[in-house]
């Protein structure tokens, strides 16, 4: 037995001479000291990392059976779902597993406006995640393509018709990026390209990069506490405790929980009531008919509805431009949140009333515009999206100034616990 | 040199020509990547096959009905061909304050198609079913009598609205009308879409 300990040190000795593993091992887990009173919402980060391992291993899978042509990819994909053994269960598990990925994403991401983890030292990962999230935005888009069902073809459209909406220089970038005067099988081949090589290659860089720039820096914390002002004799933060073994097993409980949710909705409701998957999806694209009600997968519904809420031309310029305008300043704004919140205070639980008030009527206008973006254009009246668009971009105008005037608490030395710890 | 324990160290004009070595060095080196990417960006463009498709194509016109909207395919788009009663004609006559332009002054249709119903004959619409917003195929929708109903094209993706000579209505994300591709008659009972009337003879 010890025989053996003893080869394993020798061959772990002989490889860390020749590349650093030991040293990395110690830097990011067992001596990288995380906040210990991380909670509910710090689950998310690894859950991220989970459901990205998901998304990878069902797409190369997915990708030795589907063909990506438009006289087969329809078939290929009904070949998946009825002669592939297993292929539903690939399939659904790509599927499905982009919802979560989104799910798990959008927590992640609103842990961060919660907690200040966008604010000074911590910009770089907040970008990074950004880089992020809108590349995850794009493979998701690409993907949906692929099938080739009449939802496919006419987002397809749709969004490449957005590159058009540019004034001048639009409607020949559009040709250019089909390839053609039209849909056709050039655009599908590209996003299979995008989809399976380029966008993953981006995220899986910019995943690294993010957790590089996270321990450069080290975790925020609910309280925003920067345990780094207080360390003992040998410069461990007091309030740190070693990622591992402390936040590996601990860890392993959310991912549990995930893995039980992700399968239950596999089985029982793989479409997610035509949320996940949608009904139109399931006919052959048709170039002479859009769906009679097209929308968009749930995890676009806001920034759809806010493209759709625009409809009055301003400055001589159309108003199909503006709603370009608007839906991508909808996302790249978030990008500039380190600069907006001018608050000396990270944490919600210590900033004041007005933060607070923003933050909610932020989220309620997000998800409002998400559920108007699933309705039909006219299911509400025509001043709702534009009122809800306000309101979510006020969040952020007015940022600079309610975070400097509003009366903050005052942060404690060091983190709190919850009761129970 | 002659120490011998003394480090290498670049004399002044060294330094000189090093900095004009390495700036003509990146530059050309910078027109080569420029050059290097020209073939990626150029093979995005519409291949030789793509630009080789698109001929006209005929439809016989015995079989379209009045008021139905017949719809076929152009150069992977689709083509809207209406036979239009004298009703819907007199309505596109009617008032015209809901509409945007009207009197087609963008342009989106042929120039002999710059008239009052956007057509050769006022009978027959022929225009392309590209709703002007995001590209989905608008749908008919014919007014009964209820609240928000209207003679026209709906489109299903954002809510635009047109009517049976493809003009936009006021207040949609749209914000032209829609094209008029190139067409004419090969005889009364046969439309030629894809090229005008000059072309056919
Ligand atoms: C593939 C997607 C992503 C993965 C795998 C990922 C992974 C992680 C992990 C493992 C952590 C540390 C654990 C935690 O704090 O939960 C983290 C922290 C963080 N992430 Fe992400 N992330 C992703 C996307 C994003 C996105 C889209 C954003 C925001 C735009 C973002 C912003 C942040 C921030 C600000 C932190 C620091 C949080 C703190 O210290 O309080 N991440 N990420
Ligand atoms: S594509 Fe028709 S309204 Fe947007």
């Amino acid at each position: 037995m010890s025989k053996i300990v003893d080869l394993s040190a020798d061959a772990l000795g002989w490889v860390d001479e020749r590349l650093p593993v030991v040293k990395a091992f110690k830097t990011h887990m067992s001596e990288y000291y995380a906040p210990k009173n991380f909670n509910f919402w710090y689950y998310f980060g690894v859950l991220a990392m989970v459901a990205l391992v998901i998304q990878i291993m069902s797409g190369i899978w997915l990708m030795m059976f589907y063909t990506p042509s438009i006289e087969s990819a329809f078939d290929s994909i009904e070949y998946i779902m009825r002669d592939v053994e297993g292929g539903w269960f690939i399939r659904y598990m790509h599927e499905v597993g982009a919802t979560f990925f989104f799910l798990v994403i959008y927590l992640h991401i609103f842990r961060a406006l919660l907690y200040g983890s966008y604010q000074r030292p911590r910009e770089l990962v907040w970008i990074m995640g950004m880089v992020i999230y809108l590349a995850l935005m794009a493979e998701g888009f690409f993907g949906y393509v692929l099938p080739w069902g009449n939802m496919s073809f006419w987002a397809a459209k749709v969004i490449i018709s957005l590159v058009g909406a540019v004034p001048y220089v639009g409607e020949s970038i559009q040709i250019w990026v089909q390839g053609d005067f039209m849909i056709s099988d050039s655009i599908l081949h590209k996003f299979f390209a995008f989809h399976v090589m380029l966008v993953p290659l981006i995220i899986i860089i910019v995943v690294f990069v993010h957790l590089i720039a996270l321990h450069q820096v080290g975790s925020n914390n609910p309280d925003g506490v920067d345990i780094k002002a207080k360390k003992d004799a040998e410069g461990i933060p007091l309030d740190g405790i070693p990622f591992h073994p402390y936040y590996t097993v601990h860890d392993l409980v959310p991912i549990v929980i995930f893995m039980m949710l992700f399968f239950a909705a596999i089985f029982f409701f793989p479409d997610g009531g035509g949320y996940f998957l949608e009904t139109p999806n399931f006919i052959e694209a048709d170039i002479l008919n859009t769906p009679e009600h097209i929308t968009p997968a749930w995890y676009y519904t806001p920034f759809y509805a806010m493209l759709r809420g625009v409809t009055i031309d301003f400055f001589g310029v159309s108003a199909k431009f503006w709603g370009l305008v608007v839906m991508g300043g909808s996302m790249m704004i978030l990008m500039f949140l380190p600069w907006l919140d001018r608050s000396p205070v990270k944490s919600m639980r210590y900033k004041g009333m007005a933060s607070k008030t923003m933050l909610g009527l932020f989220a309620f206008s997000t998800v409002a515009l998400g559920v108007l973006g699933v309705k039909p254009a006219d299911w509400a009246p025509y001043w709702v999206t534009p009122l809800l668009t306000m309101v979510y971009f006020s969040y952020f105008f007015a940022m600079p100034f309610y975070t400097s005037f509003e009366k903050t608490k005052t942060v404690p030395e060091r983190v709190t616990m919850g009761a129970g710890h | 040199m002659s120490g011998g324990e003394k480090r290498f160290e670049l004399s002044e004009a060294d330094q000189g020509r090093r900095t004009l070595l390495t700036g003509v060095t990146a530059l050309l080196g910078a027109i080569g990547g420029a050059a290097w990417l020209t073939p990626f960006l150029k093979s995005w463009k519409p291949s030789a096959k793509a630009r080789a498709a698109g001929a006209p194509i005929t439809i016989d016109l015995a079989k379209l009905k009045v008021d139905q909207l017949f719809k076929t395919e152009w150069r992977g788009k689709p083509i809207y061909i209406l036979k239009r009663s004298q009703e819907i004609i007199a309505d596109l006559k009617g008032d015209k304050s809901h509409l945007r332009d009207p009197d087609s002054v963008e342009d989106q249709q042929p120039e002999y198609a710059q008239n009052d119903l956007r057509s050769l004959k006022p009978e027959l619409m022929v225009l392309e079913g590209v709703c002007t917003h995001l590209g989905c195929a608008p749908k008919t929708r014919m007014d009964d009598g209820g609240e928000g109903e209207f003679d026209g094209f709906f489109c299903p993706c954002h809510g635009s609205k047109f009517d049976f000579a493809g003009r936009v209505y006021k207040g949609v994300p749209a914000p032209t009308n829609m094209v008029v591709p190139p067409y004419g008659y090969k005889n009364d009972g046969t439309l030629v879409v894809g090229v005008d009337q000059e072309e056919i003879g």
